[in-house]
């Protein structure tokens, strides 16, 4: 694979606050490449949530351009920028945000479900990546019926099961403990880094930054640090 | 994703049954009503769907309806009789009269004078007795309202009456749809009724008049009109001034029109409360989906699938329950007859649509309105 996975360009972002404006973001070039599992980290209210769903295609910047792929994401229609994400993108959100009246292997389906494919084939390519994630005997449980760490596997099943090229992942460990925390990292990279699979994680937790191959620290909207490990000062 | 949509919603029993409670409720509202409503005003051309052998009702000018009319000289039969296309005419008399029974109640009735010779002006059908009864002296028919509502327990045949203080016997009971009053009836023949109604010189009613082959009724109507000076209707036109006439000079159409709007409100009412609600308890699971890759349009149609059953099984079980009112109440003369009109459910379907569009959209409003980076949030 040649040039990076994503690219942003002067990516900035403004929120209005009431009457002002706040930028957030200021100007951000970074390249995340492939095969690497990239942590964005940095203090709250740094921006790291509002930089990753401009990344992932959730959220415009106000100004300037990120190319996923090789596709300027932002270049396309609100349609197509749809379909590109279905196509191409795995979302870990921190609530999981499952659908609690279907069953984990279903949940974990959705996004195979949503490009078109039959239910049934669904849910069973869906079970085979649950049985990856070692929760393959909760399958047919609902949502609810699941600790919240089996909740997290099939919200990590269902960013993986159309594997896509791109998976983004939002605080995976602020909920945990230490060593639950690590275990889920570990499991991260063994199923979600692949050589043309970009994954980036952001977070701030301190107890999980040796794991990175990457890391980007962001400051006050700014990337201030870009290398395999955590700056001296931090 | 419809099965999805479908699962999301089933999945959470509370709101879908309040969902379902709504729609069937507002459907059971308006269709019943409006099943009540249009049944009640037909019985306004009752009398004449009684008579069902007479083609032209010709009655005084100022008559109006079969209960509101107008006293004619008995003069008025052979002037009809004398219009070329007049098959055969013959008298008819309605008048009010007190009863009182054996018990010493007093009730009112109609009692209603037919033509001594042909019968003509009775119910087509008989539910005790023979029509041939009415030969032997005194003899009155009561209808079948007026059984339930003077003779609850056991049969009138052989009862004697005090009508205007002159005596009736009860030799048969008529099949007959109840005025809109829900008034007992009695039918006897015309020179009994005259008997029995109290003389002023003018009591003939009604002259009903069979048409010759070869002409239309409007056409009989125009030449009776023109020759005799009197006022001829069709009997389809005079059901219609029956009909007409409740319409004007009562409240129910208000009544029933307001109880309809309310039916519709509290539909939108209830099915609108517990749609945002469904919606904001999965608004997360939307955004998600939204953010994974799930397209406005989808989610339009996911919402319309929901929407949808809902509408199914909440309609299928308001016009169930409709019927179920009608079936169980049909043995009462109140509701003697009734009958869903097909066009009644159309209205409630229409009805039950728009609650659920306007709900629905209301609802996805806030769906489309969410934005997919809200997930990190
Ligand atoms: N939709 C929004 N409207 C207004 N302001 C926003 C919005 N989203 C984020 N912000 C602001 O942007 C700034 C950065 O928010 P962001 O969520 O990106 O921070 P974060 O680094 O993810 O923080 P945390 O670690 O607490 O999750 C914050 O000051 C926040 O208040
Ligand atoms: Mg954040």
């Amino acid at each position: 694979m040649s040039g990076p996975a994503i690219s942003t360009r002067g990516v900035t972002r403004d929120f209005k606050a009431g009457q002002q404006t706040i930028t957030v973001l200021h100007g951000i070039d970074l390249d995340v490449k492939a095969g690497e599992l990239t942590f964005l980290v940095g203090e709250s209210g740094s921006g790291k949530t509002t930089l990753i769903s401009i990344m992932c295609g959730i959220l415009w910047p106000t100004l300037g351009e990120v190319e996923v792929f090789g596709t300027d994401i932002y270049d396309l229609s609100d349609d197509d920028l749809v379909e590109f994400r279905l196509q191409n993108i795995g979302f870990i959100f921190q609530q999981y945000n499952l659908i609690p009246s279907i069953d984990a292997a279903s949940n974990a389906a959705v996004p195979l479900i949503a490009q078109g494919m039959d239910r049934h084939e669904a849910r069973e390519k869906a079970a085979a990546m649950l049985e990856k994630l070692n929760i393959g005997d909760q399958a047919g449980k609902l949502p609810n019926q699941l600790s919240g760490g089996q909740q997290q596997r099939v919200a990590i099943a269902r960013a993986l099961v159309h594997e896509p090229r791109l998976v983004v992942c939002d605080e995976p460990t602020a909920a945990l403990d230490a060593a639950s925390g690590r275990r889920v990292m570990d499991l991260l990279r063994e199923v979600a880094v692949a050589e043309d699979r970009a994954c980036i994680i952001v977070t701030h937790d301190n107890r999980i930054f040796d794991m990175a191959d990457r890391i980007l620290v962001l400051e006050d909207g700014k990337v201030t640090h870009d290398g395999e490990h955590m700056p001296e000062d931090h | 994703m419809i099965w999805i949509a479908i699962r999301m919603l089933t999945g959470d029993p509370q709101k879908f049954f309040g969902l379902v409670f709504g729609i069937a409720f507002s459907t059971l509202l308006i269709t019943q009503q409006l099943t009540i409503f249009v049944n009640l005003l037909e019985r306004g051309a009752s009398g004449v769907y009684n008579v069902s052998s007479a083609d032209v009702w010709v009655m005084d000018p100022v008559s109006r309806t079969t209960d509101v009319a107008y006293a004619m000289p008995s003069t008025a039969l052979d002037k009809v009789r004398g219009v070329p296309g007049v098959e055969w005419a013959v008298p008819h008399i309605r008048a009010n009269a007190s009863v009182r029974t054996k018990d010493g109640d007093l009730e009112g009735v109609a009692v209603i004078g037919v033509d001594d010779a042909t019968l003509i002006g009775l119910p087509k059908n008989m539910i005790e007795g023979s029509v041939d009864v009415l030969s032997q002296p005194d003899s009155v028919i009561i209808d079948d309202v007026g059984t339930t509502r003077m003779f609850p327990d056991a049969s009138p045949i052989g009862e004697r009456l005090e009508l205007n203080d002159q005596r009736a016997v009860i030799r048969g009971i008529a099949d007959a749809i109840p005025s809109f009053t829900s008034t007992v009836v009695l039918y006897t023949k015309y020179s009994n009724a005259l008997n029995f109604v109290p003389g002023t010189r003018n009591r003939l009613s009604f002259v009903l008049v069979g048409k010759a082959d070869g002409l239309t009724s409007q056409e009989l109507v125009d030449r009776i009109e023109a020759e005799t000076g009197l006022r001829a209707r069709t009997r389809e036109q005079f059901a219609r001034d029956g009909v007409d006439f409740i319409i004007e000079n009562t409240g129910i159409p208000l009544n029933f029109g307001i109880t309809v709007a309310l039916g519709f409100i509290v539909g939108v009412a209830i099915v609108g409360l517990t749609f945002s609600l469904f919606i904001r308890d999965n608004i997360k699971q939307f955004g998600a989906l939204k953010a994974i890759g799930v397209t406005n349009g989808t989610i339009r149609k996911m919402v319309a699938a929901q929407a949808g059953l809902v509408g199914l099984i909440g309609y299928g079980l308001g016009v169930l329950g409709t019927v179920g009112f009608i079936y169980a109440f049909s043995a009462n003369p109140t509701f003697k007859g009734f009958y869903i009109p097909w066009q009644i459910p159309l209205i409630s379907l229409v009805a039950v649509t728009l609650i659920l569009a306007l709900t629905g959209w209301l609802a996805l409003r806030n769906v489309l309105k969410t934005e997919p980076a809200s997930v990190f949030r």
